[in-house]
C-alpha cells in the first residue's frame, strides 16, 4: 500500500522486468536474480497485471492473452488451439466475455480487467503482482476480481496486490508492506494490526524510512 | 403519368414500401453496428469502387471494356507494390513518405548499372531493391533506436533520396532501358492462352475453399464457434465471380499480365506473414499500443527497423515495375503526387493511420479506386487539376472515415 505517487507502480515494473532498477537486488526464493526484461520475471514464474493493463486495443481477446508466447503448428500460428485454450481458461476463471475474437478496444474496463488478470494465469506462474486492479472499477466488477484472487491463492499461488483501498486488503490480503516516497516504511500483519497504524504509516505520521523495517518480510 | 393512371391494389403498393424500408433499416443498422466495432472489412471500399464504376461506365462505355480493364491492371502493379510496403509502416502506427523518392532512387541504380555499366539485369535488379531496403534500414535506424518522429525522418529521405537518384542519373537525364530485357518483361509480358488465367482462378478458389474448410473442420472438432456452411458459400461465390470476371476481362485482352500475377501473388504470400506467422502478430502488437507491446517482451525496436526495411524494399521493387511500364528511368521517377497516392490508396484501402488495423488487401483496392479515378478522367480528358482535387477528396473522407470509426470504437467499449 502507499499513496499516490508512492513509488508503487515503479516498483511493480522493476519486479516485472518492464523498467529494470538502476541498483539494489531481487531475491527469488532466497536466490538473487537478474530481471532486465519481462521475459527474465515470466521465466521466474512472475506475472503481472499492470496498472493501464497494458493490453494491445486493437488485437482480440485471445491474440491478447498469447501476446509474445504464441502457440504455433508447423511454424504457423495455431489460432484454433489458442482460442480453445483461451475459452477454456476464461471458462475456468468464472469470466464471461461474449466473442473472444472482438478487438479489446471494444470491451467494458471489468471485461479488460479480466482479460489482464487471465493473461497474467495463462503462463501457469507462481506469483502474481496486481497494480490497483480494482481502482477502475464498480463495485460488482471489483467484487469479481477480489473473487479472482481469492481462487489464485486457493490454487496455491503468491499474490501481490498495489491497493489503496484498506477495505480491499482487509478482504484477501494477510501481510501489509507500505510504501511511502519510493522506500519501505513498514510491513504490517492485516489480522493484527490496528487499521490506524497501517494509515498513519501510508500518509507519513509514523515514518520508518529512514530506519530499519520495523520487523523483516515474513 | 402512366403508372397512375391505373388504381394501384389498396394496401399493396404502401405494404412493400413498408417492406423494403423494413429491410433497408436493418441493413444500415447491422451496417452501423459492424462500423461501431470497427469490423466492416472492406465493405465501404468494394462499395465505392462499385460506384465509381458504374459513373465512369454510365458516361463513357470504354471504361469496363477488357482493354481498359487490362491496362488499368497493369498500370497499378508498381503503385499497388509500393503500397503494400508502405502498409507494414502503417500497421505499427508509423508513416513512411519516401518511398516515392526510394523507388525512383531504385530505377536509377538499375538504369545506370545495368545500361551504362553492363551489370547483368538480375545483378542490377537484385542491388537495386538491396538499396532500396537499406534506404529503409535507415530511415527504420532513426526512428526506432533514436526516436525521431517518422514523419520528419521520411520527409528528409523523401528530399535526400531524390537528391542521390539526381546525382546518380548525373547528366543523363533519363536513361532508357533495353525493351527486349528482364524488367521490360515485367508489365509487357502477357499469358496469352486462355487455359492459364482460368486455371488460376480455380486454383485460387479451391485454395480458399480447403483452407476454410479445413479450419472450420478444426474449429468444430475443438469445440468452439465457426462460420456457417452458408457464410463460407456465400464468400467462396463472391471470390470466384471476382476472379473468374477478371480471368474473362484478361482473356478479352492479351491475357493474363505478367505483372498482375506477380502483385497477387505478393499480396497473398505477406498477407499470410501478417495474419498468421509471430513476426505479422508483433507489427499489430506495435500498432494497437507500443509499450503494451514491450511488456509482453516484443522487441520492440527490431520490429519497427524491419517494417521500414519492409518499406523500402517494396518501393525499390515497385520502382522497377513503374521503370519497366514506360521502359525509362528520368529526373522525374517516383516524384510528383505518387507518394500522396500511394498512402491514400492504403488509407482508402482501410489501413488505419493510427495504426494497428489493415490488411495487404488494401493496397490492391485502394489503388484500383485511385488508378480507376484517374484511368476514368483520362478517358473523360479531365484535366489533371480536377483529378488531384478528386483524388484529395476521396482521401479526406478516407481518412475523416478512419478517425470517426476508431472515435465510435472507443466510446463503445467504454460504455
Ligand atoms: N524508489 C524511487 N526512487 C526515485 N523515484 C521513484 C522511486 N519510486 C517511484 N519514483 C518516482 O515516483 C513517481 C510516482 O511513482 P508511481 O510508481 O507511479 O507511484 P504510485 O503507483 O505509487 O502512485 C514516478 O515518477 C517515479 O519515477
Ligand atoms: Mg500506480
Amino acid at each position: 500500500m502507499g499513496d499516490n505517487g508512492a513509488g508503487k507502480s515503479t516498483l511493480v515494473r522493476v519486479i516485472a522486468g518492464a523498467d529494470p532498477a538502476d541498483k539494489g537486488v531481487i531475491e527469488w526464493k532466497g536466490e538473487p536474480v537478474r530481471v532486465h526484461r519481462p521475459q527474465d520475471a515470466r521465466a521466474l514464474g512472475i506475472a503481472t497485471v499492470y496498472q493501464d493493463l497494458a493490453l494491445c486495443e486493437n488485437l482480440d481477446v485471445v491474440g491478447n492473452l498469447y501476446l509474445g508466447r504464441e502457440v504455433h503448428r508447423a511454424g504457423v500460428l495455431d489460432e484454433v488451439e489458442m482460442e480453445r485454450r483461451a475459452s477454456e481458461l476464461l471458462g475456468s476463471l468464472a469470466i464471461r466475455i461474449p466473442d473472444l475474437r472482438a478487438p479489446v478496444a471494444t470491451l467494458s474496463s471489468g471485461q479488460r480487467q479480466s482479460v489482464a488478470v487471465s493473461r497474467a494465469l495463462l503462463g501457469a506462474p507462481e506469483a502474481v503482482v496486481l497494480d490497483e486492479p480494482t481502482a477502475a472499477l464498480g463495485i460488482e466488477q471489483a467484487t469479481h476480481i477480489l473473487d479472482l484472487i481469492e481462487q489464485m491463492r486457493e490454487r496455491g499461488l503468491a499474490v501481490l496486490i498495489v491497493s489503496h483501498n484498506l477495505g480491499d486488503i482487509k478482504a484477501v490480503a494477510d501481510q501489509v508492506a507500505v510504501l511511502r516516497l519510493g522506500r519501505n516504511n513498514g510491513f504490517f500483519d492485516v489480522n493484527t494490526t490496528p487499521q490506524e497504524q497501517i494509515i498513519a504509516s501510508i500518509t507519513g505520521a509514523t515514518d520508518n524510512t529512514g530506519r530499519k523495517p520495523v520487523r523483516p518480510w515474513p | 403519368m402512366a403508372v397512375n393512371d391505373r388504381e394501384p391494389p389498396p394496401g399493396g403498393a404502401t405494404r412493400y414500401l413498408r417492406e423494403c424500408l423494413r429491410l433497408l433499416r436493418w441493413g444500415a443498422g447491422t451496417l452501423v453496428t459492424a462500423w461501431r466495432v470497427g469490423r466492416t472489412g472492406s465493405l465501404p471500399v468494394v462499395l465505392g469502387l462499385v460506384v465509381i464504376w458504374i459513373v465512369f461506365e454510365s458516361i463513357d462505355t470504354d471504361f469496363l471494356s477488357a482493354r481498359n480493364l487490362s491496362n488499368l491492371s497493369v498500370d497499378l502493379v508498381g503503385m499497388g507494390l509500393i503500397t503494400v510496403g508502405v502498409i507494414f509502416v502503417l500497421l505499427v502506427g508509423d508513416i513512411d513518405l519516401s518511398v516515392g523518392s526510394v523507388s525512383g532512387l531504385a530505377g536509377a541504380i538499375f538504369a545506370q548499372l545495368n545500361v551504362n555499366a553492363g551489370v547483368p539485369e538480375w545483378l542490377a535488379c537484385l542491388i537495386a531493391v538491396l538499396g532500396g531496403a537499406a534506404a529503409g534500414a535507415v530511415h527504420g535506424f532513426f526512428v526506432a533506436r533514436l526516436g525521431v518522429p517518422a514523419f520528419v525522418v521520411t520527409l528528409a529521405g523523401l528530399l535526400a533520396w531524390n537528391g542521390l537518384m539526381l546525382f546518380i542519373l548525373d547528366t543523363h537525364g533519363s536513361i532508357n532501358l533495353d525493351d527486349q530485357g528482364l524488367v521490360a518483361t515485367l508489365t509487357n509480358h502477357y499469358f496469352g492462352n486462355a487455359l492459364i488465367p482460368l486455371g488460376l482462378a480455380a486454383l485460387g478458389l479451391a485454395a480458399y475453399l480447403a483452407v476454410a474448410l479445413l479450419g472450420r473442420r478444426r474449429r468444430t472438432v475443438a469445440g468452439l464457434p465457426g462460420p456457417t456452411l452458408g457464410a463460407v458459400a456465400v464468400r467462396a461465390g463472391l471470390l470466384g465471380a471476382v476472379l473468374f470476371g477478371a480471368a474473362g476481362v484478361f482473356i478479352g485482352f492479351r491475357g493474363l499480365p505478367l505483372s498482375v500475377l506477380i502483385l497477387l501473388v505478393t499480396l497473398a504470400v505477406l498477407d499470410f506473414v501478417l495474419r498468421r506467422t509471430t513476426y505479422g502478430r508483433k507489427i499489430f502488437a506495435l500498432g494497437g499500443g507500443i509499450e503494451a507491446a514491450r511488456r509482453a517482451g516484443i522487441a520492440v525496436e527490431a520490429v519497427r527497423m524491419s517494417v521500414f526495411t519492409v518499406s523500402g524494399a517494396m518501393a525499390a521493387v515497385g520502382g522497377l515495375f513503374l521503370a519497366s511500364r514506360i521502359t525509362s528511368v528520368g529526373q522525374t521517377s517516383g516524384q510528383g503526387d505518387l507518394v500522396i497516392d500511394v498512402i491514400a490508396a492504403a488509407v482508402i484501402g482501410g489501413v488505419s493511420l493510427f495504426g494497428g488495423r489493415g490488411t495487404t488487401w488494401a493496397a490492391l483496392l485502394g489503388v484500383l479506386v485511385i488508378q480507376s479515378i484517374a484511368s476514368g478522367m483520362a478517358l473523360l480528358g479531365v484535366q489533371v487539376a480536377v483529378q488531384f482535387m478528386i483524388t484529395g477528396s476521396v482521401l479526406l473522407a478516407a481518412v475523416v472515415l478512419d478517425s470517426l470509426s476508431r472515435r465510435a470504437q472507443r466510446s463503445h467499449g467504454r460504455a
